[in-house]
């Protein structure tokens, strides 16, 4: 049976699938990849369904090896990538041969980047899925991030040729577009202005539960406290200290802060994606256009994966 | 009651800005309502204490009429025939796990066994399971015993802790850090993602704790360990 081998572990590299679903009750987020398409793409390029397991990891990718011929994809971002000595692009496949070393670098322009080997990483499904959840310590290898030693069993694939994109990604620019509520009216007219006309800058406090946000303080005329609720993925909760915090993949699944507004679901991504340090804005949208905007955007996104071009194996 | 939108996979349905039985109730029937008469295009529901977060696919469903048929269920709703399940969950109080307990009587001006007394004498509901996998937050706490949570929480709490926060009481599913106060410990699992139902509670059942000495909890977490279950619902 294939293996894959972890050489040097990048930074937080964790086995993801789509995701956990159905176990929110329970209080178990999805989980599942910080940026879906980037993970979709990794997959269809090396042949993978989708709902197979491929690596995700923040900024460093880290080395690999395999026991037998396995076609990789690495995507993200941009980011430098080696076979032995050799230099591979992203958002291609490639063959990695058993004594060869896959390397990929850091990321640029990115934070989580998504390495797919064909046939998929084979860790036993938990509740549906081998989804790594880190804080609740399930799924993925043990629960946990990858470490230099750790050997993954791979699942087997059929022959087929390597791929690339037909066109390069673009990822929307302009503000990230949010949804109002469910508690927009804890907030005074006022601070929804300084909330849509401020620029908050990415934190570097961020994982896979959460992203703060620095800025302008956001308070909550009608207090900090609420009656805890559901806290959907996406959604931006403000704390007494006003600082926003955008909740992700591995978020609690409710909680006692107020939920100025939600991430529209095409935009987290790129909120995601954002490097520490950089600036973002905000704009307001109605619940129906953001619900227009994933819908198209899901066609978009399968019209892509379906326009996958095999790369040419004649070298110049 | 209000449906809010919480971005464009999912609705808020509120029936109320307050904590009691009654709207808590209601939410669950509707959680149950809608997975015994399911509506196309929702995905999962989270019950909450006044709130039913109602996740859907807008590929299916627009939030829209989603909206309209919600209102029309909340309108018909069975809310007396809404199942329920109880559970007893046996407590060893104080020990490591209970370090709380001593001053917790000292604090209300009663001895260590009133505290033990009052806490298992009540029935508590299941008002959510949230925060981490299978975490229950109880309601129906003596009022003598509502207590403030710590200003600076504790790093490490086992799970199974047997926790009061405010007004709420709880059972830790698993170990981590918290800012509750602890009164002792129960051997059984509220979280096993090995089982078929990952949470041992669902939002609705009611629980009572019953004391066990230090020797009856070493036995039933020794049962516990070789997988055996301490804990089954009963039906009304």
């Amino acid at each position: 049976m294939n293996k894959l081998h972890i050489v040097k572990a990048g930074m937080m590299v964790s086995v993801q699938d789509p995701g956990r679903r159905g176990m929110l009750h329970s209080g178990i987020s999805a989980s599942g990849p910080m940026d879906p398409a980037a993970f979709a793409f990794a997959q269809a390029l090396v042949g993978n369904a989708p709902a197979l397991a491929a690596l995700e990891f923040a900024h460093l990718g880290g080395s690999y090896r395999v026991d037998a011929p396995t076609r990789i994809a690495v995507t993200g971002g941009q980011v430098d990538i080696r076979i032995d000595s050799r230099q591979v692009a992203a958002w291609e496949s490639h063959w990695l041969q058993p004594g060869e070393t896959l390397a990929v670098g850091a990321m640029v322009g990115a934070v989580w980047g998504y390495i797919a080997f064909s046939g998929g990483i084979d860790v036993p499904p938990l509740l549906g899925s081998r989804s790594t959840h880190l804080r609740s310590r399930i799924g993925g290898l043990d629960g946990r991030t990858l470490q230099a030693g750790d050997a993954l069993s791979l699942g087997s694939s059929t022959d087929a040729p390597c791929l690339r994109l037909a066109l390069p990604i673009h990822r929307g620019r302009g503000p990230i577009r949010v949804v109002p509520g469910p508690q927009d009216d804890y907030f005074d007219g006022a601070t929804w202005d300084m909330f849509l006309r401020s620029d908050f800058r990415v934190s570097s406090k961020r994982d896979r539960m959460a992203t703060m946000l620095d800025g302008p303080v956001i308070r909550a005329f009608r207090g900090h406290d609420i009656v805890s609720d559901g806290t959907p993925l996406g959604s931006i909760q403000v704390p007494g200290s006003g600082q926003p915090i955008v909740l992700t993949a591995e978020r609690q699944t409710t909680g006692g802060y107020p939920k100025i507004a939600t991430i529209a679901s095409v935009d987290l991504p790129r909120l995601a994606q954002t490097p520490s340090g950089a600036s973002i804005r905000f704009a307001r949208i109605s619940q129906a256009a953001a619900e227009d905007l994933l819908v198209a955007e899901r066609l978009r996104l399968k019209a892509s994966l379906e326009n996958l071009q095999p790369v040419d194996t004649v070298t110049p | 009651m209000r449906i809010l939108p919480a971005g464009d996979q999912a609705l808020t349905v509120e029936l109320s800005d307050q904590v009691d039985d009654a709207t808590n109730r209601r939410v669950i029937a509707l959680a149950e309502s809608l997975a015994a008469r399911p509506v196309d295009g929702i995905t999962e529901t989270v019950p909450t204490y006044r709130s039913l977060l109602v996740c859907y696919d807008p590929a299916i469903v627009r939030a829209s009429a989603l909206a309209d048929t919600l209102a029309e269920r909340l309108a018909s709703l069975d809310v007396e025939h809404t199942p329920s399940r109880h559970w007893t969950v046996p407590v060893f109080y104080g020990g490591p796990a209970g370090m709380d307990l001593e001053e917790l009587a000292r604090m209300k001006g009663i001895d260590v066994d009133e505290v033990i007394r009052l806490h298992s004498g009540a029935e508590y509901r299941v008002y959510m399971i949230g925060f981490a996998p299978g975490f229950a937050y109880l309601g129906g706490l003596p009022e003598i015993l509502h207590t403030p949570r710590l200003t600076t929480p504790r790093q490490h709490i086992v799970a199974g802790s047997i926790g009061i926060g405010g007004k709420q009481a709880s059972i830790n599913s698993l170990a981590g850090p918290s800012g509750w106060r602890f009164i002792g410990r129960t051997p059984v699992q509220l979280f096993d993602p090995q089982r078929q139902e990952p949470a041992l509670f669902r939002a609705g059942d009611t629980v009572r704790f019953e004391p066990v000495n230090e020797a009856e909890f070493e036995r039933l977490e020794a049962r516990v360990a070789a997988g055996e279950t301490i804990a089954e619902p009963v039906l009304p």
